[in-house]
């Protein structure tokens, strides 16, 4: 026994057959943009954390400049000493008042201004450590000294990321229940619309599966139709932004990837959404007619 | 061909509609069912086309116990069957062509066989012009053309209408008849609802009489003039 086609029972002219694909775009746009935003948050933490924390600076007070130098010196000749310590830069007084410019105008090159020395070190292992060693060893000949290893700020920031990457994923797993929740009530509503049909088909003897078949194809189509589009206009969306704030944010965010998984996870979208439907209407469809004799 | 035995119906908790009902169709027959308004007709009809289920009692339909057919099974003696409903149940975005074509595209015919027998059986119900219409567009009496001709397209054993002059007038009420007594004397059983008692004297089959949930068999040398009469409103 063959199972019906859309060209012997088109079921496409009613209201529901442009409702449902719509519905089903919405909560495909929501969950592809919960999906992206939660996969950008967790990138950003992860560079942060591996990139940043390679680095601490040290800082010297101001000081009369023939004194800074010989100081800058014994500085870095300690702080170069230190195990994991892998390189010291230097951010002499000219850097440092090109630095300030901006802000002070001719008088940051006043050789008068009081400058404090910046000490920039890259460093390899545990980064706490490595800190409390450089603070012991310049506490005796630079008391004035000031070690800062960015944790505080880092960890903060760090907290602060992954608090809204968990967020975004439960947003996602919340539009994710919603989505399911939406595609199986309006495709049984859909179904509703159909219910004279299913009765009059298993009236005129068609198998059970005969006519679940045909209206499963049709939720399936109308899914995947609403996933499409819900994922084009996520991209659209995604497109827009980039191009709104990359010249922006390139300074302040690390460039945002999306990998090869997530790019199969958002294909898969459109093709979640058809299979729900399709379930969906089958089991419908079937129980509507276990009730007929 | 059909028979009943002690076949009681109720909806529900409601009271009985049938009452220990028996009943014996030979094949090839032409039955009226008749009974005022409320007797029971529809009912009885849908025991007979299988779309409701008997509270107790045995139906067989060509010689198969159909409560305990598989439901496959019933599907199959269903296909057999063809039922012009009393509200026609006409699918509304199909065309007249569709509408008719569906029974035989559920038994997976051929699309070139389905074309000839749907021109042929539109145009014996004076459609022919009205082939790709909306039924929608159709009048009361042209609908019911089209839910005669798809009962008849699968060529059934068993004919079963509701009612089936109810919303047309006589001149094409009695196109009807031919329609059907043509049927029957191609070997087609009839089963035929009406409360149209005219109707019933002149085409002079045998009367299945429903009255208090009990069926009357009465052939048509007996008289029916006299049993029928009272039931006119
Ligand atoms: N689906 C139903 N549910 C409950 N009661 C019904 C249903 N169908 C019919 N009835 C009741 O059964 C009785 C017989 O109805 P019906 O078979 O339609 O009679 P007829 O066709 O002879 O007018 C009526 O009292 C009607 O109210
Ligand atoms: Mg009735």
């Amino acid at each position: 026994m063959r199972s019906l086609t859309r060209r012997d029972l088109p079921l496409s002219g009613d209201p529901s057959a442009r409702f449902l694909p719509l519905l089903i775009a919405f909560m495909i746009f929501l969950a592809a943009l919960a999906l992206v935003g939660a996969e950008a948050l967790r990138q950003t933490a992860e560079r942060w954390e591996s990139g940043l924390s390679g680095q601490m600076t040290v800082q010297l007070p101001a000081d009369a400049e023939e004194e800074a130098e010989a100081r800058t010196a014994t500085a870095v000749a300690l702080l170069q000493d230190i195990p994991g310590v892998t390189a010291v830069e230097v951010l002499d007084r000219q850097e440092a008042a090109a630095l300030l410019e901006p802000w002070l105008g001719s008088a940051a090159e006043d050789p008068q201004l009081p400058l404090p020395v910046l000490l920039t070190l890259t460093v390899e292992g545990q980064i706490a450590e490595i800190a409390a060693e450089a603070r012991a060893r310049l506490s005796d000949p630079l008391p004035a000294a000031q070690v800062d290893d960015h944790q505080e700020w880092i960890g903060g920031l760090l907290n602060l990321t992954r608090g809204l990457g968990a967020l975004a994923i439960f947003l996602l797993l919340l539009v994710s229940a919603a989505a399911v929740v939406t595609v199986v009530f309006v495709t049984r509503t859909g179904l509703a619309v159909h219910r004279p049909v299913i009765e009059l088909l298993h009236l005129m003897g068609a198998r059970d599966a005969q006519v679940a078949g045909r209206f499963q194809l049709h939720a399936m189509r109308q899914g995947l139709i609403g996933g499409l589009l819900g994922l084009a206009a996520a991209a659209a969306c995604y497109g827009l932004l980039d191009w709104t704030l990359a010249p922006t944010t390139i300074a302040l965010l690390p460039p945002f990837r999306i990998g090869p998984r997530l790019l199969l996870l958002l294909a898969l979208l459109p093709a979640i959404a058809g299979m729900i439907a399709l379930l969906t209407a089958r089991i419908t469809v079937l129980r509507t007619l276990a009730r007929m004799p | 061909m059909v028979r009943f035995e002690d076949v009681t119906l109720r909806y529900g908790q409601g009271p009985e509609i049938l009452t220990g009902l028996s009943l014996h169709l030979e094949p090839g027959s032409f039955h009226c069912l008749v009974g005022p308004s409320g007797a029971g007709k529809s009912s009885l009809l849908k025991l007979l086309y299988l779309e409701q289920r008997p509270s107790s009692g045995r139906i067989s339909l060509f010689g198969r116990d159909v409560i305990r057919l598989s439901r496959d099974a019933r599907a199959g003696l269903r296909r057999r069957i063809g039922v012009v409903f009393q509200d026609f149940r006409l699918i509304e975005h199909l065309s007249v062509y569709d509408n008719v074509a569906l029974p035989l595209r559920l038994a997976g015919e051929r699309e070139r066989e389905i074309r000839r027998k749907v021109e042929e059986l539109v145009a014996w119900v004076g459609l022919a012009a009205q082939l790709q219409a909306d039924p929608r567009t159709l009048s009361g009496g042209q609908q019911q053309r089209v839910a005669i001709a798809r009962a008849l397209v699968g060529r059934p054993n068993l004919l079963v209408a509701d009612e089936p002059t109810g919303s047309l007038d006589d001149r094409i009420g009695n196109r009807l008849m031919h329609l059907f007594q043509e049927l029957h004397r191609n070997g087609t059983t009839v089963v035929l609802a009406t409360h149209n008692l005219a109707l019933v004297e002149r085409l002079g089959h045998p009367v299945l009489r429903l009255h208090e949930g009990q069926v009357l068999q009465e052939n048509k040398d007996q008289g029916s003039h006299d049993l029928l009469q009272g039931e006119l409103p």
